[in-house]
């Protein structure tokens, strides 16, 4: 099959693409949207397989089908609560085959270089062939940015899928040295780039590959489990960015495509979290929660417990009812008998909503999917700029597992470290339950002066449980 | 001086002593000052002569001035602003004068407020006053004898003095309205139970906690709008109580004579800026006086001494404090502290020196009210301006990122060879497609988007797709391992999609 064809079946898959996104606007869409995205890959694998330059088809199947077997079991299994370790997961995987696709490429410009036998080669090697000498040092760069990226994605990646699982610490820890480490990492893979950009040789981009490794690694490491929904989006854009880098360093339009889709999409999310929390990207990134001026207000006053009886003789006298969910409640995984909750209020003809806080969860996102996956349906989920306003006129908000998203200190004490950060103003409703396991302060660690309003009566105990014996209740 | 009081200078480690008759008039004889311990003179310039602190209330006559002595202090009222040559008499002697009028309006000094004292009187008694030449009652009753409609009183001015007056009026049954020019005041107004009038006038008023808590000048325009409303009602209110004064002004003219012809005969004014000159014109000072349509104008000035037992035992109570910090060391012994906000701002000669007027206190008197935003209806035009203002600042952000973008575009074409530069300009043209494409995706599904922008990442299998058919087997290894692992995330990611999207439902 010749080169046109397969040129053109890319055309076609990147349209597929661009429109499997677009496709993303609204929940009906978005399940057709799904399918261009399906159609648009196989016809790129399709077209790349009978194009030029590849062989070992039987091979390539046979790995894709294992590899597809393994997805599908993954895809399958995984908790709706676990969403957020499996993207972090598989962000790592496409951080690894970037890292190694470029390994491949350098190999292949070695070979040609070193006057190898071209015929025999692909045609990615052909290529090369035919290449000045300026052209094959920007190759070079292209590829070096490829796998660096790659590289910080990978350990980036797992850390995060650590954190999020559980399996590392979450609290933001820095090894002696901090940034500075990052700083030398960074700088030795400058170091690395000149020295590769010279000698061509595989030693330098071995070396830079490490302190990649290392970058990810320490980056991630340093910044808090809070902060996740921003690390994870940003991985999924540095993963876009080693597609595209790659690309380059091939010559294949589609990956470059691809890769800067990804990248923006990434880069978008990133940002709309940023913004979510009033902080600024380098911040987030830089780990830790910024300087703070001064000493937080005092906190005065106390929680005061309220039994799961004493709520359902709130909730059944209120007319409106706002719902605040949060982490917590993915933890305990408490979203059914939410919807559960839900659905007997609603059955009484009680005006009940869902106010979700853009960083809610651990995942942009997180808490729309937990609450779809519990039949909760999609037109009673508000967005906070949706929401916020009603908070007066509702009778009773029930805050589940939310801590900072819901902390009256960020707008009235302007020493705060979630200062200026927009939050869900439930404490204007005329009555607040929080149903939270403990005392202990939030994953940020502020006091929240929301469970020392008069106003508000915590539920303690596990969202779950408290939910469940909540249930019967209400009648 | 009250005998009580008398007792706590005492322990302050001070002799005190009174002139005859100086309490008669509120009732202590002397003997029961003789039996507080304390020295009764005979005559008011003996005690000049043997005190060292003389403490009265109104501000020293001309002889009296005279009488003072080196390192004595007189602590009265003294309206230092409008008193300035006695000022100067006094402190030509040597003497130490602390205006009692001239206390800071600051939470500490509230004890020693002497004028909140007067005021607080001045307004009880302005309705009682009213009340004793206002031929109905206060309050509306049905009776057996026919309907009585409750009196309409409205209140100038809501200091000390018209708050005062408002809990009395409110607390006699009259219907209560309140103006004052500050607007923050409209809360105290109505917890009084009085009705704040508003004025049709939008304008920033100006905070009055800039000038300590006391009404400053208002507008041209502001004045006008208010005299308008006041006609207004002139016509329905019985009762008007104004109390308006500007600090070293003479009292704003509110009440002018063609309301007071509109109102109805009976009707009573109590004037209580009467002193400086009366919020209404036709005020005569310290006089009662009736027009010819029967309304009768009382500017009476001396209403603290028309209730004389209250009133001394307040001031009495203000002097002691303000002699207790005065004396902190109890020793009997006054330490003239000029750096004490309160002391500093009463003093208006100490030392040979001149020290009228005080710096502002350090202290403000009221926090500064939070500028409200007060979120304005815009009109049509309004908006208009602001989405061209806004459009205007888009299309310029716009046009910089595009200038911007372009010349490095231009840059990078300059020393990059065109094989790279068709590459790029894919590049460039996707983020821009990702960007345009990606702000429209809904937030809740967002984690779907991660899944989908994840799956397609995989597409960097191709790469390794290309090459998995060249000739060394590192290549091949490495190539068979990409492979591999973006299958996972190829199916992996897809799916997961989709099984989140399936769970999106309407209700």
């Amino acid at each position: 099959m010749d080169f046109g064809f397969t040129t053109a079946a890319y055309v076609v898959a990147a349209v597929l693409f661009i429109l499997s996104l677009g496709g993303l606007s609204g929940q009906e869409s978005a399940k057709r949207a799904v399918w261009y995205g399906i159609a648009g890959m196989a016809l790129a694998v399709f077209a790349t397989l009978i194009g030029p330059g590849a062989g070992l088809w039987l091979l390539s199947l046979i790995l894709i089908a294992a590899g597809g077997a393994i997805g599908y079991m993954l895809a399958t299994k995984v908790q709706m609560t676990q969403m957020p370790e499996l993207v972090a997961a598989m962000h790592s995987l496409v951080g690894l085959a970037a890292v190694f696709v470029g390994f491949i490429a350098h190999f292949e410009i070695g070979n040609v270089l070193h006057g190898g036998h071209g015929e025999d080669l692909g045609t990615f090697a052909a290529l090369i062939a035919h290449k000045s000498p300026v052209e094959i040092n920007i190759l070079r760069v292209e590829l070096f940015l490829g796998v660096f990226i790659g590289a910080v994605t990978f350990t980036g990646s797992i850390i995060a899928y650590g954190k999020l699982a559980g399996k590392v610490d979450s609290a933001a820890t820095k090894l002696p040295g901090g940034h500075m480490l990052n700083a030398g990492a960074a700088a030795l893979s400058v170091i690395a780039l000149v020295w590769y950009f010279n000698t061509g040789g595989f030693f330098p981009l071995f070396v830079m590959t490490l302190a990649a490794l290392f970058i990810g690694y320490h980056l991630i490491m340093g910044i808090g489990g809070a902060d996740m929904p921003v690390v994870v989006s940003m991985l999924n854009s540095y993963s876009g960015w080693a597609a595209a880098a790659i690309g380059f360093s091939l010559g294949n339009d589609l990956l470059i495509v691809v890769g800067a889709l990804v990248g923006s999409s990434g880069a978008i999310l990133s940002y709309i979290m940023c913004k979510a929390m009033n902080r600024s990207f380098v911040s987030v990134i830089l780990g830790g929660f910024g300087g703070t001026t001064g000493p937080q207000m005092e906190v005065e006053g106390e929680q005061v417990a309220i039994d799961a009886d004493g709520v359902a003789t709130a909730l059944n006298e209120a007319d409106s009812i706002v719902i605040i969910p949060g982490y917590g409640m993915a933890v305990a995984q408490a979203q059914a008998s939410v919807a559960e909750l839900v659905r007997k209020l609603r059955a009484q003809g009680k005006n009940v909503r869902f106010a979700i806080h853009p960083v809610a969860g651990r995942l942009p996102g997180h808490m729309n999917v937990l609450l779809a996956e519990a039949k909760v349906p999609y037109d009673i989920v508000m967005e906070m700029d949706e929401i916020n306003d009603d908070f007066p006129e509702t009778d009773v908000a029930i805050v589940i597992g939310s801590n900072d998203i819901v902390n009256p200190a960020a707008q009235d004490d302007p020493n705060s470290p979630i200062a200026g950060m927009p939050v869900l103003e439930c404490w204007k409703a005329k009555q607040v339950f929080v149903s939270k396991r403990g005392q202990g302060t939030g994953y940020s660690g502020i006091e929240n002066p929301l469970f020392f309003k008069d106003n508000t009566r915590m539920f303690y105990g596990d969202a779950k449980k408290s939910l469940d014996e909540l249930l019967p209740k209400i009648d | 001086m009250t005998p009580a009081s008398a007792k706590d200078l005492q322990k302050l480690g001070y002799t005190c002593l009174i002139e005859t008759g100086a309490g008669a008039a509120a009732g202590f004889a002397d003997q029961t000052y003789v039996d507080a311990g304390v020295e009764v003179v005979k005559t008011g310039a003996a005690l000049f002569k043997s005190a060292d602190i003389i403490a009265k209330v109104q501000p020293p006559s001309d002889a009296e001035v005279k009488r003072l002595r080196e390192d004595q202090t007189l602590i009265s009222f003294f309206y230092p602003a409008q008193n300035a040559a006695l000022m100067e008499a006094a402190n030509k002697k040597g003497a130490t004068v602390i205006a009692m009028d001239m206390v800071p309006r600051i939470s500490r000094a509230q004890k020693m407020d002497a004028l909140s004292s007067m005021a607080n009187i001045a307004g009880y008694r302005a309705v009682i006053e009213a009340g004793n030449n206002f031929g109905r009652f206060f309050t509306g009753q049905i009776t057996a004898a026919g309907k009585v409609p409750p009196a309409k009183v409205l209140v100038v001015g809501a200091g000390v003095a018209g708050l005062a007056a408002i809990g009395t009026s409110t607390s006699l049954g009259a219907i209560t309205y309140a103006f004052d020019v500050r607007p923050e005041v409209a809360e105290q107004v109505e917890s009084m139970g009085a009705e704040f009038v508003f004025l049709d006038f939008e304008e920033e008023q100006q905070d009055g906690a800039a000038t300590g808590g006391y009404a400053a000048v208002s507008s041209p325009e502001f004045a006008a709008a208010q005299l308008a409303k006041f006609r207004e009602i002139a016509p329905d209110i019985d009762i008007v109580i104004t109390t308006a004064l500007i600090p070293g002004r003479d009292a704003p003219e509110l009440w002018t004579k063609d309301m007071v012809d509109s109102m109805k005969p009976g009707s009573v004014i109590i004037d209580l800026a009467a002193e400086r000159g009366g919020n209404c014109k036709l005020t005569v000072k310290d006089e009662k006086i009736v027009t010819e349509n029967g309304v009768t104008i009382i500017g009476y000035t001396d209403f603290p001494s028309r209730m004389a037992a209250q009133s001394s035992t307040l001031y009495a109570t203000n002097i002691r404090h303000m002699m207790t910090d005065l004396t902190p060391e109890k020793d009997g012994q006054p330490n003239h502290n000029m750096e004490d906000d309160v002391i500093r701002g009463a003093t208006a000669t100490h030392k040979g020196e001149v020290t009228f007027p005080p710096p502002k206190p350090k202290i403000a008197a009221i926090a500064a009210a939070p500028k409200k935003e007060a979120p304005k209806e815009l009109t049509a035009e309004e908006i208009r301006a602001k989405e061209i203002a806004e459009f205007k600042a888009q299309t310029k952000n716009q046009v910089t990122l595009l200038a911007v973008g372009a010349a490095v575009l231009l840059g990078v074409g300059l020393v990059a060879p065109a094989s790279f530069m068709q590459h790029f300009i894919v590049f460039v043209l996707s983020v821009f497609v990702g960007f345009q494409v990606i702000w429209n995706v809904s937030h809740s599904l967002h984690t779907p988007l991660m899944a989908v922008t994840n799956a397609i990442s995989s597409i960097i299998i191709l790469g390794a797709l290309m090459q998995i058919g060249s000739g060394s087997f590192l290549v091949i290894l490495l190539a068979a391992l990409s492979v591999f692992m973006t299958g996972i995330n190829i199916f992996g990611g897809f799916l997961v999609t989709r099984r989140m999207l399936a769970m999106f439902q309407k209700s």
